[in-house]
């Protein structure tokens, strides 16, 4: 299972200059109440608590403070090949930055190092302009570049977040979701309230057991509540218009969310008998998705009281 | 104050899951076990409080389903902080405090496996000028070690020292995932890992849930003969930034500790997911050596995301209501290299 | 053993917008939060402690954003806690917040609550395709709209009482400068004209998406005292209560922990009848349909009634029981924030500082927040005068 996005991020003025400055290779601290010169700048002094509001450019040169060897980098991380994680104290600061040293071994780093930024090729706008740090060898710092104060010309960054999780169903679904690979629906019973529960549940949600007996359901019901959505969003997979509703199959005691089509949206009502339309056997897998959609099957409709208790 | 006390604990931990991320799968048997423990059943619980992660589950709202554990029909009093349970208990014991309510169930639950942890606790730091380097816990725990050896603070041998005691502790303890006879030859035997963590200094990837039970005066004598009373309990938190704290003391811990008042403990369940961090932790609470510390094995030896800090308090109650201790200290910790600390302290009576 | 009384003294709030491009995520937050104390007429050194709530973190790609905040929120060396509670979560803070004090664990304590929606999208982060599940879902309107389907079923409410609801809270909200949306102009015929976007629910009877923070500094009686703050908002009465999202012939419409937690209120702050003692109230419309629901939730109406009193002009400000002053969650939605703007709105009421949407007179107001699949309650009663008194 994927959740993956580019969050938009705005930066207030701090960040902005410090990120705008990033653009043009050179590096801002933070000048502190104290007289401390901090990188990244705080927004806020840690003591005081006021916005901080001078910023001062330092060096691009540092020595390490400390560091730790990433033997097995992650993804996103600003090397792919094995590196060392950095506090490296700038020249002209007093507080050091969190950044990446790349250096070939474990044996080619160490504490007191000097090191000089590598920057990216392509500026962005972010902490990641610093591409890295490299051993700066005999090398001396010919000043942070220069560069011009004014509105920042960069006020937002965009973070791109990409996750990966194994997704594992609880042993209560993978029965239910087996069933669907052979075509077949299947809900439990709680063994205390005896309602039947589709899909089954780890819990009961009221009475906090496992749902148990298996019961096999018919592929029709009553639907009972439904809304047409009709608004675009992100990851959508169905075209608009559709009706989403709750359909209430024949012997089962909850309702679940399902697409109904076969019918114009406008002519969909509560209380509508509907039945299962299944995609072609070759193609079933264990998910819900086997029932393309609900249709109506055309009998008359659920009297209401027969289905208002599960609104 | 009202005298509070912790009367049941129930946990499950393990390497992996093999259930959805609501871990509803551990927590039914786990609250099972508290009605057990208790003689009560759900209607004698006055107050809920959950700790766990969307990050951790990798969807919004993660928690929404645990409540089915309880069985919320009819309704429940419930919370949920985004913490450690460890916070999540501080809750619900100042709500006791208000008097509003004088029992209350505190569970915590994750399942780390689900992605790669070390990699999404990097969404924890700065947003801006941290996070986007993607610095995960381990490599955070490495230069934090280092600080603390190259000062002097520690050596190798001290960390491989906590190593073999918690694993050789963890050998009687069923939940644990990393465990059995080991010295500190043993430890030091392994190749370093991220230079200078060995793997051992780390604490395993762990999925789990736990849970516990707090009482209110007669109402916690009436769940247990010893209950475990609560005598001080406090949290802070530091500022995030590395750069903003030092690394190799926890201020957080020790104004903690010192709230909480630590005089006379004779045990300590200390939530160290570092072999060093153990080390810092001891020296900020200023425990005398004769303290035993984690003699469960503490976190180096499972590590359940938002529940091991609960843990610890539920195994230092667990020695007390067997008579080990008359009075013990459990720690929490939460955020990147031991950020936000809770220390809370027990005694028998 | 007595619990200590406890009372709001600061409120603070940004200006809600779509996009607050010109502030980080601290920045947002401490807009509100110095305004908070300002209102307190205190500092960050009188704070004992700080109770952050968000919904889900998702929303911003920050986990446990707090921890990041802990610095800017002057956090360094006190307890912060984290509440996540869904929608209701801006609610469920301040009443966290509220028991530090009135367990008498804490003076004064600062709670603050937000959202930058801007940095991600709501509809995504709550509709991110699970294995194996129809991705039916559409976000929050999606979810609810066929609740109110039913609503308008069971209660035979004429079609335009949503359209009265969203035109009222948008004409509430040119009265509040911190709003989000200031639609000038907007009538029951603009909104029944607006698109269907979840049919029943019209794009104008939709909540708006917003970058937002709202805070609060709750004091003992006597850090009120010292406080030199003259108008306090006296906590009379918090509740929480919750349900399964989804349960064998659990009620989706009138959930029952949407009325245990309110009766529970009632009961705690000494009040009989809701209709007449209320002044006013804060109340968490996301969709305009919910007015007439919560309003028969909350036992101002009989079951099937709700809708009436919005008929009948009752909410809106002058009317018998003036609902969503300040233009409501259906004016600004940071979704964290939503339910402690609530909070903070019926503490303004109260003492009498909620500017040109004021209820004249108003002494005794309810805040309220729900969340989840409406099973999520956390409610809370003000008032001008100390409890009891």
């Amino acid at each position: 299972m994927k959740v993956e996005f580019d969050y938009t991020r705005s930066l207030g003025s701090v960040l902005s200059q410090f990120m705008s400055a990033l653009k043009q290779h050179s590096i801002l601290g933070g000048v502190l109440a104290d007289g401390r010169v901090v990188v990244p700048p705080p927004e806020y002094d840690p003591v005081t608590h006021a916005a901080v509001t001078e910023l001062v450019p330092v060096s691009d040169f540092g020595v390490v403070q400390s560091w730790s060897w990433v033997a097995e980098p992650v993804a996103q991380q600003p090397l792919e090949k094995p590196f060392a994680f950095a506090q490296i104290l700038l020249d002209g600061a007093d507080a050091p930055l969190l950044h990446a040293v790349a250096v070939d071994s474990p044996a080619d780093i160490s504490t007191g190092m000097r090191v000089r930024v590598r920057w990216a090729e392509q500026p962005t706008g972010t902490i990641r302009d610093i591409a890295w740090f490299e051993p700066a060898g005999d090398a001396v710092t010919e000043g942070s570049a220069s560069m011009e104060f004014g509105a920042p010309e960069v006020t937002g960054m965009t973070s791109p977040v990409r996750l990966a999780y194994d997704y594992a169903a609880s042993p209560e679904e993978t029965k239910f979701f087996r069933g669907l690979a052979e075509g077949k629906i299947y809900g439990q019973r709680c063994p205390k309230c005896e309602k039947v529960y589709v899909p089954p549940r780890g819990a009961c949600p009221v009475d906090g057991v496992p749902t148990t007996d298996e019961v096999e359901l018919p592929d029709r019901g009553t639907l009972t509540t439904y809304c047409v959505v009709n608004v675009p969003f992100q990851g959508q997979t169905i075209p608009i218009p559709y009706v989403s509703a709750y359909v209430l199959l024949d012997g089962a005691d909850i309702a679940f969310l399902h697409l109904i089509l076969d019918i114009d949206a406008a002519d969909v009502r509560m209380g509508m008998r509907v039945e299962a339309v299944w995609k072609p056997r070759e193609e079933w897998t264990t998910s819900l998705d086997n029932i393309k959609y609900f249709r109506p099957t055309g009998e008359p409709d659920a009297d209401f009281d027969t289905y208002k208790h599960h609104l | 104050m009202r005298d509070v006390a912790v009367v049941g604990f129930a946990q499950r931990q393990m390497k992996e899951l093999d259930g959805s991320p609501t871990c509803l799968e551990i927590l039914v048997p786990i609250l099972a076990d508290l009605y057990e423990q208790t003689g009560w059943t759900k209607s004698d619980i006055d107050f809920w409080c959950s700790g766990s992660s969307d990050y951790l589950a990798g969807r919004s709202f993660s928690f929404v389903s645990a409540v089915d554990a309880i069985g919320t029909l009819p309704p429940v009093m419930e919370s949920h902080v985004e913490m450690d349970a460890a916070w999540a208990m501080y809750e619900a014991w100042v709500k006791i405090q208000t008097g509003e309510v004088d029992t209350a169930v505190v569970y915590g639950f994750g399942k780390s496996s689900a992605g790669i942890l070390r990699r999404i606790l990097a969404l924890q730091l700065d947003p801006y000028t941290a996070q986007p380097l993607w610095p995960d816990t381990v490599s955070l725990a490495g230069i934090q070690a280092r600080e603390g050896l190259e000062k002097g603070l520690w050596d190798e041998a001290a960390m491989a020292s906590v190593v073999a005691r918690s694993m050789s502790d963890a050998a009687s303890n069923e939940w644990a995932i990393r465990r059995g006879a080991t010295s500190v030859e043993d430890v030091l035997a392994q190749p370093l890992y991220a230079d200078p963590l060995r793997r051992w200094d780390c604490a395993p990837v762990s999925d789990g849930a736990a849970a516990i039970v707090i009482a209110a005066g007669d109402k916690a004598l009436q769940a247990r003969q010893r209950p475990a009373w609560i005598t001080g309990f406090e949290h802070r938190i530091e500022p995030i930034a590395l750069n903003a704290r030092s690394l190799v003391e926890s201020s957080s811990t020790a104004a903690a500790g010192t709230a909480a008042g630590t005089a006379g403990v004779d045990l300590a369940e200390l939530h160290a997911p570092f072999s060093h961090q153990e080390l810092i932790l001891r020296s900020s609470l200023g425990l005398a050596d004769d303290v035993r510390v984690n003699p469960s094995g503490g976190a180096l030896t499972a590590n359940p995301m938002f529940s091991a800090g609960l843990n610890r308090i539920g195994e230092a109650a667990r020695a007390i209501w067997a008579g080990d201790s008359d009075k013990a200290l459990a720690h929490a910790t939460s955020g990147p290299v031991l950020q936000q600390n809770l220390v809370c302290t027990m005694e028998g009576r | 053993m007595a619990k200590v009384p406890a009372a709001v003294i600061g409120v603070g709030q940004t200006h809600h917008r779509a996009v607050r491009e010109d502030v980080s995520m601290a920045g947002l937050l401490r807009e509100a939060v110095d305004r908070a104390l300002e209102d307190a007429g205190m500092t960050f050194a009188d704070i004992d402690a700080v109770v952050v709530g968000k919904a889900p973190d998702l929303f911003e790609g920050v986990m446990m954003p707090e921890l990041y905040l802990a610095d800017a929120l002057g956090a360094a060396g006190k307890p912060l806690l984290r509440v996540h509670t869904a929608g209701s979560v801006g609610g469920s803070t301040a009443i966290v917040a509220a028991s530090l004090v009135q367990s008498g664990v804490h003076e004064r304590v600062l709670t603050v609550a937000f959202e930058k929606q801007s940095e991600s999208n709501a509809m995504w982060a709550l509709s991110i395709p699970v294995p194996f599940i129809m991705p039916v879902h559409a976000g929050a309107g999606g979810y609810f709209a066929p609740h109110v389907r039913s609503y308008i079923r069971r209660s035979g409410a004429p079609g335009h009482i949503g359209a009265m609801v969203a035109a009222k809270d948008r004409n509430n909200a040119l009265k509040n400068p911190y709003a989000h949306l200031q639609n000038e102009g907007t009538t029951v015929e603009s909104v029944l004209a607006s698109t269907m976007l979840w049919d029943p629910i019209r794009f104008d009877e939709t909540c708006p998406s917003s970058d937002g923070a709202c805070a609060l500094v709750i004091a003992s009686e006597d850090a009120v005292a010292k406080s030199g703050v003259k108008n306090p908002a006296w906590i009379h009465g918090t509740q929480m209560r919750s349900e399964p999202t989804t349960a064998s012939e659990r009620d989706q419409v009138n959930p029952q922990a949407g009325r245990d937690a309110s009766a529970a209120l009632y009961k705690q702050a000494g009040i009989t009848n809701p209709l007449e003692e209320i002044d006013c109230a804060e109340i968490y419309v996301p969709f305009s349909w919910f007015e007439p629901m919560w309003i028969e939730n909350l036992g101002f109406a009989p079951q099937g009634d709700g809708w009436k009193l919005t008929e009948a002009g009752d909410t809106a400000i002058g009317g018998k029981l003036p609902i969503n002053m300040s233009g409501g969650v259906l004016s600004s939605n940071p979704i964290g924030a939503s339910g402690m703007l609530r909070f903070g709105e019926a503490a303004l009421q109260v003492r009498g500082a909620a500017g040109e949407h004021q209820v004249d007179g108003a002494r005794k107001a309810l805040g309220h927040a729900y969340g989840g699949g409406s099973q999520f309650f956390a409610m809370w009663i003000v008032g001008s005068e100390k409890p009891g008194n």
